[in-house]
């Protein structure tokens, strides 16, 4: 039985360890190898031009502001949602649902469907002309207007990547026992100090899954960017597939991709650090 | 007793169906092009231009990333599954040597469709043998909503147009409507970069590389900052000026002709096409060739050369400028019966090559996979001095190091309007 039971879990991931390896573990080894390479040999000529082009420090400056900014208003907002849906008595499921639709459209999709809101010719400035508040239409989305094109590519993100945040602290909220809360509230603690001191605490890991995927995410945002700002707003995932399509240099598409992933390692190395959580804090 | 019978049935049949299937795939012949992508354009060659040929020919189209990767995939694993690539001269030129096979046998065969001498040879791609031949010709234009036409300055006509005149024309346009109404294909998969080796650096300079930090391109540069302030803001987010055309929020704009050509044939009252404007060197324009080739290893090099004989002929050449609107490489007079839309870019196309001081630029040779980043050197100076406001002399002066750079890197030699050169192009 136990020579039975030991192979069986091996069997069973090794499809997902053999998918991965061979899709993820090889092009990954061949695109560091690739950042690494140019003519003959091993250099850093790519990392060289990748970091004296003109768009790098906008790019790493840009993606980071993006991400400051975005993650922690979504982990604020699905706080809040999350907290009131499981309040909820009645309709629950239905407000989950309408809440998750997000979540299926593609980021592409996502950043088409604001750009028909945001630009010349779209929803907003028909709204604002037939309100009387412009003479004619105003530009949201140009090189001349970084500002709010930063503010159009925030509220696209948020509007896009919240709900994956929201479903996975609902998750969490689930695993923590009422009695925590109600022993609580018996003893004379505010709504908030129950927040406060028992959910969030209890709500650190799902907290840190959250974060370790948005954040993940957030620094590869590339579509919705694209789709509403072009390059008027570089990003880093945007300049890679810049330098592989546009500009057909290869390598130094593959050191911006190794770049991300760097960042990427290093902030999930971060959270897991920060939000440590201890056995004995688990709910 | 039925149950043996219709089994035996299927297996014939499907013995037949693969039988069938597998004497089709022998004689197919798969045409992979990164032109006429859009459906109606890939539809009509399907469905009108490759009629006629022996054999079934599959028409596939593919992004020209996309088919730069899959050309030098199939190389690399020793399996090619395409038989003849269409595809623009800059765009077959990376595939030189490793992907493309000599094609000098197809010269004597296509020598009666009367392809001149001088587009024959830019098929060669700085090499000693032909790697392509040429299929069909387009350009760039200018074209304005009949609107604008009243702003146009005192004295000014629009098929004789210089660069003064455009700016002091778009300037009125603003002054008068409120609204920034020239544009600019500046966008991420805009044409831009060839409006500068094409249009603005010929028309400003006389040159493209050798030129690139001389004083008259200084002096074109500030003309160029003049002309973005009377341009419209969002012409960094476009791609293709049909669109902004048509929804009125570009009155003047300069593209390829594929580009503007759905705003022309949706609305051809609407609006005028002429050819770009002249600078103090001349009326600066560029060609822009697809071409032909066949793959290393074509598994159906005979279908290949049946396609390219097809494409070449001067009815199926003349076929193509009235379904799809690039115009015949070979000498052919276009038939009167065009879609009015394609008649508009058949004029100014005229106009262009016909101008007196037309100063012709043409397609780089010798780049090879560096391109990519030839485009980038134009589109970084423009970034740097219209878009950021740096100094342009200094924009200049470290652009161009980067350009020699390029130059000695791939050594490559100048073309025309720039002088010969011996060894690779010098910056002045």
């Amino acid at each position: 039985m136990t020579a039975r039971t030991s192979w069986i879990p091996y069997a069973l991931i090794a499809p997902s360890v053999l998918f991965l390896g061979a899709l993820f573990i090889v092009p990954l080894v061949q695109t560091i190898w690739l950042s690494f390479s140019a003519g003959e040999g091993l250099s850093l000529v790519n990392y060289q031009r990748m970091a004296g082009d003109l768009n790098f420090g906008l790019a790493i400056r840009n993606t980071f502001l993006l991400t400051v900014v975005v993650v922690p208003l979504q982990v604020v907002l699905a706080l809040a949602m999350a907290t009131m849906v499981s309040k909820l008595e009645k309709g629950r499921d239905l407000v989950l649902w309408v809440l998750t639709i997000p979540l299926g459209v593609s980021d592409l999709a996502a950043g088409l469907a604001w750009l028909s809101l945001l630009q010349n010719t779209g929803y907003l400035n028909s709204a604002l002309y037939a309100l009387g508040l412009i003479p004619g239409p105003v530009g949201w989305l140009s090189q001349e207007t970084p500002w709010a094109l930063f503010f159009g590519i925030v509220l696209a993100e948020i509007w896009r990547a919240t709900a994956i945040v929201l479903v996975i602290l609902i998750a969490g909220l689930q695993l923590i026992p009422k009695e925590f809360s109600e022993a609580a509230e018996i003893f004379g603690a505010s709504p908030w100090t129950r927040f406060r001191r028992i959910t969030l605490p209890l709500l650190k890991p799902s907290l840190q899954s959250a974060l370790i995927l948005r954040t993940v995410l957030a620094f590869e945002v590339f579509a919705v960017v694209y789709a509403l700002g072009g390059r008027n707003f570089p990003v880093l995932a945007g300049e890679a597939y810049t330098w592989q399509n546009e500009n057909q240099n290869y390598g130094v598409a593959a050191a911006y991709a190794v770049l991300i992933m760097a960042i990427s390692l290093a902030a999930t190395a971060v959270y897991l650090r920060a939000l440590r959580t201890r056995p004995e804090q688990l709910p | 007793m039925t149950h043996p019978v219709s089994r035996r049935a299927i297996a014939m049949a499907a013995a037949a169906f693969l039988g069938s299937f597998a004497a089709a795939q022998a004689q197919e012949t798969v045409f992979y092009s990164t032109q006429l992508r859009p459906i109606e354009e890939a539809s009509k060659v399907r469905d009108v231009l490759l009629k006629g040929i022996p054999g079934k020919v599959t028409y596939i189209v593919d992004e020209p990333p996309a088919f730069a990767v899959r050309m030098k995939a199939e190389t690399q694993a020793g399996k090619r599954t395409v038989d003849v690539v269409g595809a623009l001269h800059g765009e077959l030129q990376p595939h030189v040597p490793a992907d493309l096979q000599p094609i000098d046998d197809l010269v004597a065969k296509v020598a009666d469709r009367g392809i001149p001498a001088n587009l024959m040879d830019l098929g060669k791609l700085g090499t000693g043998q032909q790697q392509y031949i040429p299929w069909m010709q387009a350009t760039y234009v200018m074209v304005a909503s009949k609107q604008a036409l009243q702003y146009l300055p005192a004295g000014a006509d629009v098929n004789t147009l210089t660069y003064e005149q455009l700016l002091q024309w778009a300037k009125n346009v603003a002054d008068k409507t409120g609204q920034r109404r020239l544009g600019f294909p500046a966008g991420p998969t805009g044409l831009m970069s060839r409006f500068f080796q094409g249009y603005f650096y010929p028309s400003f300079t006389g040159g493209v590389v050798t030129t690139f930090k001389s004083a008259d391109a200084e002096a074109g540069w500030n003309t160029m900052k003049e002309l973005w302030a009377v341009s419209n803001p969002n012409s960094t987010n476009y791609n293709f000026m049909q669109e902004p055309l048509m929804a009125g929020e570009v009155w003047i704009a300069w593209d390829h002709i594929a580009r503007v050509k759905e705003a022309l044939t949706t609305q051809p009252d609407q609006f005028v096409a002429f050819p770009a404007p002249a600078g103090p060197k001349g009326r600066g324009y560029m060609p822009v060739i697809a071409g032909l080739a066949i793959p290393k290893d074509a598994p159906n090099r005979t279908g290949a050369v049946a396609v390219i004989e097809h494409m070449t002929k001067p009815e199926t050449q003349l076929l193509t400028a009235a379904e799809v609107g690039f115009f015949p490489v070979v000498k052919a007079d276009l038939p009167p019966n065009l879609p009015p839309g394609v008649k508009l870019l058949a004029g100014a196309v005229a106009a262009t090559q016909g101008a007196k001081d037309a100063l012709v630029s043409l397609l780089p040779v010798g780049l090879g996979a560096k391109g990519g980043e030839f485009n980038k050197v134009y589109t970084d100076a423009f970034q740097r001095i219209v878009l950021r406001n740096e100094p342009v002399k200094g924009v200049l002066e470290s652009q161009a190091k980067t350009l020699e750079a390029l130059m000695k890197d791939t050594n490559a030699p100048c073309w025309a309007p720039d002088k010969p050169s011996q060894g690779a192009c010098p910056v002045q």
